[in-house]
């Protein structure tokens, strides 16, 4: 199935990517290149087969541990926000978020 | 200072003996290592602190006078910039983390490191790699490619290109690098170096900036399969509290059989079929036509060393292996595209200088920070997510995926490693293959396999291409483990390296 | 579902399903060990996990499992076995990782009821599902030129969110749901409930449409954070439907807010190819395991249900269903009326039935006022005791003080403070000298004195005028500084007047 201008637009707009007209060219031709590969896929039969999301599982069934509900992480704020391109007092600032 | 050698030369093991033994201080030896990083011409590190170093060094000669004495103490590393340090920036080879400075250590890190807990290794700076892992060549560095140092015209690999050359180019002694789809093997291979992946979950990725979570893994890089048992028996172990991944089994000290396994080659016990019994299990699909006739003219004569040891060769099948070319590009780029929306501007990494509101500054910091082999995977795996398409390609994958784990283990009842070439060619050259990426991700196809099960996998000096067009390269030999067993690929490996010499070789014009 | 005739607006039938979001009352986040408190400093309850600085990785809170296995519980809902967490991707700056944390496909409560009583009627609404899910950070935009600020402080609180089936056909009855749901989890103690903080926050989707017809199109208020507010609400959104529909246009699917100063419900501006949220098991997160152990071992510890607790106490007590529902409005309360009763069947066997009235009433009222006006929200904070209540209760039954007396000079001795509570009542009414007059002797002799002190009353009675006959109730009850019985007082002037 093959790929077109609008699809790479709206996948750009979701992924919050911005590509020049010329990208969009060579990224849609590359894509189309890739899935040509991926449609290899349809050809192997999984029906019945279940999904492996964790590789552990394939030994068995892996479970999620859990913590005790202890609030033990300090007040970092300082050394997290050193990285930071823009903080006043104490928050981060972006461009206004319009509800 | 005998002048029979440098200190460059020695092996972890050897250099950590040196001081254990007071021949020589963490401090003198972190400066001949300095020494040789300053004016790299390799394209190895992104980040060196000669102070930060130094201070290290000093820290592990306190603990050597103390009378400490463990395996590590006071030698030097480098870890490949996407483990997270507090004393250097991490940047993942990307413009996306320029300057970033994380308030944490990696859990990795921190088990090697000089602090409380920690192995006391002195971590001389940060290794260049791909863009956020993604690459096969650390030609996707976004601020330098790196170069191989047995021909600087060629790639050393990737995404672990920077620690791989930095090994090869004895730059360091052993450096830490990650491998998603064969991220340490195949630099490995290309650099004439060892490297193991080992089973998903064995160390912790808490730290390690995410590519492919149900993928990305940890693991060292060094001149002998006893080096990286030295290595990889610090970095594994359970990280319950940090990384829900991470697998509660104890840690498992790698390094002391094989030593033992040393101790006893030079005597006249020496066994004359260390591997007997041992049965090695060859895919046909690793042996096909896709693979260059030299590579695995080498990888035969290797597997013929295993004969000699003692080691019985059968076929074995794995039928899915072209498969996992597109199933592996389908799950790694859908996780990473999620893993890499937090990249956004708001509170680290870069921010566009000039936007209009807010969805132009995400457009534009996020356009700005990723290259175009980032942004290629981040746009297919946001497609294969998307609304429509998840069960026809990533659910897909997933049960694909279940399928290639369920023929391993079918072929682990006939075998007890799966041997192979790493890489279809020896290291190509340097923007060969820039133009057509999705030629890039066909010569992945030995080592996608492996990381979609979980398995853990070697790569081991073998020999060299000696075609023209292989140019003496150096290939490696893949070992492929059932999960969990590290000891025994580490010790297949390390059997192998005492009846050869070939990961001892040096390139002839390096740094 | 809904057993009576829906009520039809204009000929229209309602249709009304809730989201609600209750903020769990854990210590730490959902995946982070940061804290939850409210009201810090920004930035500053915050982990590497929280603000999402790269190589970070989620850790679950057992805590927030069990809150979501008693909410289950409490709805009579099924607890999954294994659950998965999926990402909900998108982009905001109050969402830290550009994902959310939360469940898709398989999550932790699949079904439940919530029953209520709704003007005497019993409704039922079906519960969907429940599950668990991070809460985001908060924007700023006060103070910021162009710019908002974000506070992460909130984000990576667990929150259980809970979806019920479009089973709702009034904005009464949604309220009356809401309230229900209130009470449910703060009862339990999964949720403080405070609704000005955010800890409990609806969506209310809405539709209408012609009986019998197909389910219309629906659209989402978001956030209501009132109950004043909610109904008001929904009523605008439904009246603003029909009056689309009537119009000739159709209704298009939107997220709107509600204007409390407009009173009118308003499209949200709708974000970009907001509906595609590429939802994956998150690969971080194994799946969530319960085992019927720890569901049954939680289920023996669990306190009984506001709802069954009614029942019991209409039954057993015969008690209204209006009395039931009153005292089961609040945990305590319900506690409170519960311990008083047994001690009053533990003093007089089965017979102590008949007081259940006396101290319902005693609770559901004056206490319940006092409380009101003193700010006291728990009654296991006020200077009276079960004990207390019932003795009070039993002393008017026997008639040793009347109902007056008690609500005027007793409970106030105590509850001031005057008197110690550790008084017994018995021994208030002695050392207050509050014990009715029963002494007909005394009583008469005061009868007569007052007779004598108001002739004139006297013979305005005898010509008929019985309202007269009060102000002589009240001088008698003045002269015995209300001591006196007040039946026995109008008895006794009714016998001497003739």
């Amino acid at each position: 199935m093959a790929l077109t201008p609008h699809d790479i637009a709206r996948v750009a707009s979701l992924a919050r990517l911005e590509l020049r007209p010329d990208e969009t060219e060579r990224v849609l031709g590359q894509l189309n290149g890739f899935f040509t590969l991926v449609a290899q896929m349809e050809a192997v039969n999984t029906d019945g087969v279940e999904p492996l999301a964790h590789p552990a599982a394939i030994l068995g069934s892996v479970a999620l541990r859990l913590r005790d509900d202890i609030a033990s992480e300090p007040n970092q704020r300082e050394a997290s926000q050193r990285s930071a391109p823009a903080v006043e007092r104490g928050l981060f600032l972006v461009p206004k978020v319009i509800e | 200072m005998s002048a029979n050698f440098d200190l460059h030369d020695l092996s972890v093991f050897d250099l950590a003996a040196r001081l254990a033994g007071g021949q020589v201080s963490s401090v003198e030896v972190t400066q001949h290592f300095l020494k040789r990083v300053k004016n790299e011409q390799l394209g190895a590190f992104l980040a060196v602190d000669a102070d930060v170093s130094l201070a290290q060094a000093k820290a592990a000669d306190v603990r050597l006078a103390a009378g400490e004495r463990t395996p590590l103490l006071g030698v030097p590393l480098a870890h490949k910039d996407v483990f997270v340090t507090r004393d250097f920036p991490t940047t993942a080879g990307s413009k996306m983390l320029e300057n970033y400075r994380s308030p944490f250590d990696a859990t990795v890190v921190n088990k090697l490191g000089i602090g409380p807990g920690g192995a006391g290794m002195v971590t001389l700076g940060k290794l260049n790699c791909d863009e956020f892992a993604m690459g096969s060549g650390n030609e996707n560095s976004a601020y330098l490619p790196a170069k191989n140092p047995w021909d600087l015209s060629r790639i050393p690999g990737g995404s672990s290109g920077g620690s791989a050359a930095a090994v090869a180019a004895r730059l360091i002694p052993a450096a830490t690098g990650t491998d998603t789809g064969g991220s340490i093997r195949q630099p490995a291979s290309l650099t004439g170096i060892t490297g193991i992946k080992p089973t998903y979950g064995r160390c912790s990725r808490y730290g390690m900036v995410a590519f492919a979570s149900s993928l990305d893994q940890a693991g060292p890089m060094a001149r002998s399969a006893l080096d990286c048992a030295l290595l990889l028996s610090a970095m594994a172990g359970p990280d319950l509290d940090r990384d829900s991944t991470s697998l509660d089994l104890p840690v498992i000290d790698y390094a002391t059989d094989l030593i033992a396994a040393y101790a006893r080659n030079q005597g006249a016990a020496a066994p004359k079929y260390p591997l007997k019994g041992l049965k090695i299990g060859l895919p046909r699909q690793f042996f096909g036509a896709g693979c260059a006739a030299d590579v695995l003219q080498a990888v035969r004569a290797a597997l013929a060393e295993y004969e000699k040891l003692g080691a019985t060769l059968v076929d074995v099948d794995l039928p899915l292996t072209e498969l996992s070319i597109p199933v592996y590009y389908v799950i790694a780029p859908a996780e990473a595209s999620s893993n890499l929306s937090r990249f956004d501007g708001v509170r680290y990494g870069h921010r566009a200088a000039n936007y209009t509101d807010l969805n132009d500054m995400y457009k534009k910091s996020r356009s700005e920070g990723f290259g175009d082999e980032a942004t290629r995977r981040i746009m297919i795996g946001t497609y294969v997510l998307s609304h429509g398409y998840y069960d026809a390609y990533y659910l897909k994958a997933q049960k694909i995926r279940r399928l290639i784990a369920q023929d391993f283990q079918k072929a682990f009842t006939q075998c007890d490693i799966i041997a192979g070439p790493v890489s279809p060619t020896v290291a190509w050259k340097i923007g060969e293959n820039k133009a057509d990426p999705v030629a890039n991700y066909l010569a992945d196809i030995y080592t996608l396999s492996s990381s979609l099960a979980g398995l853990p996998g070697m790569s081991v000096p073998a020999g060299f291409a000696t075609s023209p067009a292989g140019g003496g390269m150096p290939v490696g030999l893949q070992l492929i483990g059932n999960y969990f067993k590290e000891a025994q690929l580490l010790g297949a490996a390390h059997d192998f390296q005492m009846a050869t010499d070939w990961h001892m070789r040096q390139p002839g014009g390096s740094v | 579902m809904s057993t009576a005739t829906s009520l039809l607006v204009q000929g229209y039938e309602v249709v009304i399903g809730f989201e609600t979001h209750t903020q769990l009352t854990t210590q730490s986040k959902l995946f982070s060990r940061a804290s939850t408190s409210f009201g810090a400093e920004p930035n500053t309850h915050a982990s590497a996990v929280d603000f999402a600085l790269p190589g970070a990785l989620p850790v679950m809170n057992k805590g927030a499992v069990q809150r979501a296995i008693e909410f289950g519980l409490a709805v009579n809902g099924h607890i999954a076995e294994s659950s998965v967490f999926a990402r909900k991707n998108y982009f905001y700056p109050d969402l830290p990782k550009g994902y959310q944390i939360s469940q898709y496909e398989i999550p932790v409560v699949q079904g439940g009821v919530v029953e209520f009583f709704l003007e005497g009627e019993k409704k039922t609404v079906r519960l969907v599902r429940a599950h668990l899910e991070e809460d985001a950070g908060k924007s700023l935009h006060e103070d910021f030129v162009g710019m908002s600020g974000i506070d992460l402080n909130r984000a990576g609180t667990p929150l259980l969110e809970i979806v019920t089936e479009p089973d709702m056909r009034s904005s009464a009855e949604a309220v009356a749901y809401a309230r229900e749901l209130h009470k449910i989890v703060t009862w339990i103690g999964i949720c403080d409930g405070n609704m000005q903080e955010g800890s409990f926050r609806c969506d209310a989707n809405v539709s209408v449409r012609k009986p019998g017809a197909a389910l219309g199109t629906r659209r989402e208020i978001k956030n209501l954070n009132s109950f004043k507010f909610m109904q008001q609400a929904m009523d605008y959104e439904i009246r603003w439907q029909i009056e689309q529909l009537e119009d000739g246009h159709a209704i298009q699917q939107a997220t709107v807010l509600f204007d409390p100063d407009t009173g009118e419900t308003r499209s949200m501006r709708t974000k970009e190819d907001a509906a595609d949220y590429r939802y994956f098991p998150d690969p971080d997160l194994p799946p969530l395991v319960i085992g019927r152990d720890w569901v049954e071992k939680t289920r023996s510890e669990m306190a009984e249900l506001p709802r069954a607790m009614a029942v019991r106490f209409v039954n057993d007590y015969c008690l209204s269903e209006a009395d039931g529902n009153l005292l089961t409005t609040e945990k305590h309360t319900a506690e409170f009326f519960d311990a008083a009763m047994r001690e009053v069947l533990n003093e007089e066997g089965s017979t102590g039935v008949r007081h259940a009235q006396g101290v319902a009433n005693w609770l559901n009222g004056d206490i319940a006022a006092r409380m009101k006006k003193s700010g006291i929200s728990d009654i296991r904070k006020i200077p009276l005791t079960a004990w207390h209540v019932v003795t009070l209760v039993r002393r008017i039954a026997d008639g040793t003080i009347s109902g007056k007396i008690a609500k005027d000079k007793v409970i106030p001795a105590i509850w001031d403070g005057r008197l110690t509570s550790a008084l017994a009542v018995d021994d208030v009414i002695k050392r207050e000298r509050l014990k009715q007059m029963s002494d007909s002797g005394e009583l008469e002799k005061i009868i007569d004195y007052v007779l004598a002190a108001n002739a004139k009353n006297v013979e305005e009675i005898k010509a008929g005028n019985s309202k007269a006959m009060n102000a002589l109730v009240g001088q008698a009850m003045k002269a015995t500084q209300g001591k006196a019985n007040p039946a026995q007082v109008n008895a006794l002037l009714k016998q001497k007047i003739g």
